[in-house]
């Protein structure tokens, strides 16, 4: 199958390590040292250096992952327009990066908690196509059995812990968590992803104060993708520098669409606060949908300022570009792999739109553990009748 | 727990009543038993965290006393020596045995630690726990609240503590959407053992930020159970019982409370989560209750028995859901309910059991059900005034002689 190649792209940025290049296996996990595009600012500690240790075989999962996500995304998109997925929708894609990035960087025991853009932190956890969609169209196969909803996707085995409709509020929770890691003396740590728009809540800085006032393993990551819905940061933010924000907390502003970039930021950070206690991270990435499926997002940026950061940043591209020109895959190859992506996701959308949707019993359920076998009304007190059991 | 049924006739059932269809807070459905407080027997090694489990034995069997007291000689006469002490010492040894048993438990709270508490309810544990265990939180209820929350999700069992209930209000979004909803909207696979505790109610001239009320506000977010103690001996079983359960529950105490002195059992024992308490058993009508409301009630009985009524006084104790199953059996011996709470008239505790009343004992009252309430305003700084906002004992003995007419 493979055939050597002996033709380099020219890329600016890129320094491949030979002249001539054997084609690379895509198991092959040899380190390749990759630097980094844009540089690391910090504030209060010495910024991680710029060179990532990576393979091609982690770059390969990165594209196919990502790859898996925008597709996921963009499933849900039409899934919604076809009113298959109701309420709210809010999709990741322009920020895949950060969830396979932080994936590279951590085990599946440290935990990681998200606001309700969380489809694809979800999948980044070794949750399911099917899951996801089925939860999105609320069936019974769905991660939280059909009664959460998009922005409800939990994972506990895998320590993914959702999935939060309210601004903000997952952040106390996430210092909670790394309080839980630090009480059993486990060696793992918490990213609390949140918003520009949640940066300026008050419950982020109490959450801060406790994290470092009790050295808790705790990362606070700024997913700043330049707008609080319809609001851009600059008319919101009188500091839009979030990782400064944590003023005694060090912190760290990541280019958040390169995902080597941000595998380093996490892996330092993960480092850092095992020892030191919290540290707030910046991603500076982009979402080219809408806040959500109800915002067009266009009536408060320009569609060239979507086009031109699809352009020349996307996280996709840009990781496709890495595996072209360091000959890992061919362009051929990783239109086939897109292309399995793309059937994996349909599969799994036809799955989950024949599953079923959950009983009239699972109203009541999972109100309380142990119910302790007591009957319960609903509504129309002939028809839902459940035993809490 | 479960729903309260409303609407149990739903046709069928009223002219045939059965008790057994009613909410059945007590594992054994014994029609009319009269055992309130389950004895745990000791064993440390229980595995199962579930308090709703039938393991605990029960034995303490109720004497029926006709005074207008609480059975609190019985439990000492029955149980042999038993302790004296007042209600926080009570919550102490609560709290205190429990964080002994499970490593898991914890405490959150501001001045928890080594101020002792602002109510002393703390007092000692951190010198004996550590600061792990006892932790001082900054003042920020919504952030510890949600750290709380967040270290249930992951298996630890902290008891959150509001210096007083109304600056919970701070915390609400936490306890109202991830406390009370994680566990559904996960599909199950978050508990949220927590226990949110602290003083609330009408004091002595507190001024009306710091004399609230927050059952009301409390009482409709789904997911989450609420108790409110009134004894030193409830005090301690409900807080034990509230950190073994594996439910979100919300512990209600007294500022007024604190310094009860009561005698209690020297060896362990829980109090239902779910069950109402029988303080005074009467023929006349039945009076419902709970926290410093009851004294006031039972003050009032003093002077009904004088005056040749026989109330029947219950202490709900469980403010979600409701123990309809002795609500009921007293309503059927009865036929006249009067509730006295400390709640707001909109909107609070007394509001909703009497909707649970009509809507399951109509056909059982001879009267409408009565309830007294405090005013629907601020609570006032005078002192004068502030005693007109809650209900007084005088008021509680015209409203049953009305009743009773």
């Amino acid at each position: 199958m493979a055939l050597s190649r002996l033709s380099l792209r020219s890329n600016p940025f890129l320094k491949p390590s030979t002249t001539s290049i054997r084609r690379h296996v895509s198991t092959d996990t040899t380190p390749i040292t990759i630097e980094t595009a844009v540089p690391f600012e910090s504030h209060l500690c010495d910024a991680p250096s710029r060179s990532v240790v990576t393979s091609s075989s982690e770059i390969l999962s990165f594209f196919r992952d990502m790859a898996r996500m925008r597709r996921t995304e963009i499933a849900a998109d039409s899934l919604y327009k076809a009113k298959m997925i109701r309420g709210f929708c809010h999709l990741y894609d322009g920020q895949e990066a950060l969830a396979v990035g932080m994936e590279a960087a951590i085990t599946k025991k440290d935990a990681i908690i998200t606001s309700y853009r969380d489809h694809c932190t979800f999948l980044g956890r070794g949750g399911e196509l099917v899951e996801a969609f089925s939860e999105l169209m609320g069936r019974k196969r769905g991660c939280s059995n059909g009664k959460g909803g998009s922005m409800h996707f939990y994972k506990k085995d895998a320590c993914f812990y959702g999935g939060h409709g309210i601004v903000g509020a997952q952040i106390p929770l996430g210092c909670g968590l790394a309080f839980a890691q630090k009480y059993s003396k486990e060696e793992f740590v918490t990213f609390a992803l949140y918003g520009d728009g949640a940066a300026n809540q008050g419950q982020l800085f109490e959450a801060l104060n406790i994290a470092a006032l009790w050295d808790l393993p705790a990362i606070l990551v700024c997913e700043n993708n330049h707008y609080g819905m319809g609001t851009a940061t600059w008319r919101s933010a009188k500091s839009p520098a979030y990782f400064k924000r944590g003023d005694y907390v060090p912190g760290l502003k990541v280019d958040g669409m390169d995902a080597l970039a941000v595998k380093q930021a996490c892996k330092f950070a993960k480092e850092h606060a095992l020892k030191n206690g919290p540290i707030v991270l910046e991603m500076d990435t982009y979402r080219y949908h809408g806040h959500s499926m109800s915002d067009p997002g266009s009536t408060y940026r320009t569609r060239d300022e979507v086009s031109g950061v699809r352009q020349v940043r996307d996280p996709i591209e840009r990781v496709r570009k890495l595996l072209l020109s360091y000959d890992i895959a061919t362009e051929k190859e990783l239109k086939d792999m897109e292309k399995e992506v793309r059937k994996e996701v349909d599969d799994a959308v036809a799955q989950a739109k024949e599953s079923p949707v959950p009983e009239p019993s699972e109203l009541f359920t999972n109100m309380y553990v142990k119910d302790c076998g007591v009957e319960s009304f609903g509504a129309d007190r002939k028809e839902l009748k459940v035993t809490l059991t | 727990m479960s729903a309260i049924i409303h609407g149990a006739g739903a046709a069928t059932a009223l002219s045939t009543f059965n008790f057994k269809t009613l909410v059945a807070p007590c594992r054994t459905n014994i029609p009319g038993r009269s055992k309130r407080c389950i004895v745990a027997a000791g064993s440390d090694d229980d595995a199962s965290k579930s308090f709703g489990s039938s393991i605990l034995t029960v034995r303490h069997s109720q004497k029926l006393i006709a005074n207008a007291v609480a059975t609190k000689a019985d439990m000492s006469a029955t149980t042999g020596t038993g302790h004296e002490l007042l209600l926080f010492e009570a919550l102490q040894e609560g709290l205190e045995e429990e964080m002994d048993r499970d490593p898991h438990v914890c405490v959150m709270g501001e001045d928890v630690g080594h101020y002792g508490g602002s109510y002393k309810v703390t007092k000692g544990l951190a010198d004996k726990f550590g600061d792990l265990r006892v932790l001082d939180t900054p003042i920020c209820e919504n952030a510890f609240t949600g750290m709380g929350i967040g270290a249930a999700m992951t298996g630890l069992r902290p008891v959150i503590e509001g210096m007083n209930m109304g600056f919970l209000l701070l915390a609400f979004n936490q306890i109202s959407n991830n406390c009370g909803m994680l566990h559904y909207t996960s599909g199950g696979q978050f508990t949220i053992p927590v226990v949110i505790r602290g003083p609330g109610g009408v004091g002595r001239q507190l001024g009306a930020e710091h004399s609230q009320r927050l059952e009301s506000y409390f009482q409709s977010i789904p997911g989450i159970q609420m108790v409110a103690c009134s004894t030193p001996y409830n005090a301690k079983g409900l807080m034990k019982a509230a950190i073994r359960s594996e439910n979100p529950v919300i512990l209600f105490e007294h500022v007024l409370l604190y310094n009860l002195k009561e005698k209690i059992p020297d060896e362990e024992y829980i109090c239902n989560l779910e069950e109402a308490e029988m303080v005074r058993p009467g023929e006349h009508i039945t009076i419902l209750t709970y926290s410093r409301m009851r004294y006031h009630v039972m003050q009032a009985a003093k002077t009904l028995v004088n005056k040749g009524y026989d109330p029947e006084v219950i202490d709900i104790r469980s403010l979600k859901p409701f123990d309809l199953y002795t609500i009921g059996n007293s309503v059927k011996k009865t036929h006249r309910v009067l509730i006295v709470e400390e709640c707001m008239r909109t909107g609070g505790i007394g509001a909703s059991l009497t909707a649970a009343i009509n809507e399951n004992f109509h056909d059982y009252l001879d009267a409408p059900v009565m309830c007294l309430s405090s005013q629907d305003v601020p609570t006032p700084y005078a002192g004068t005034l502030e005693e007109w906002t809650v209900v007084q004992p005088a008021q509680i003995v015209t409203a049953v002689e009305q009743l009773c007419q």
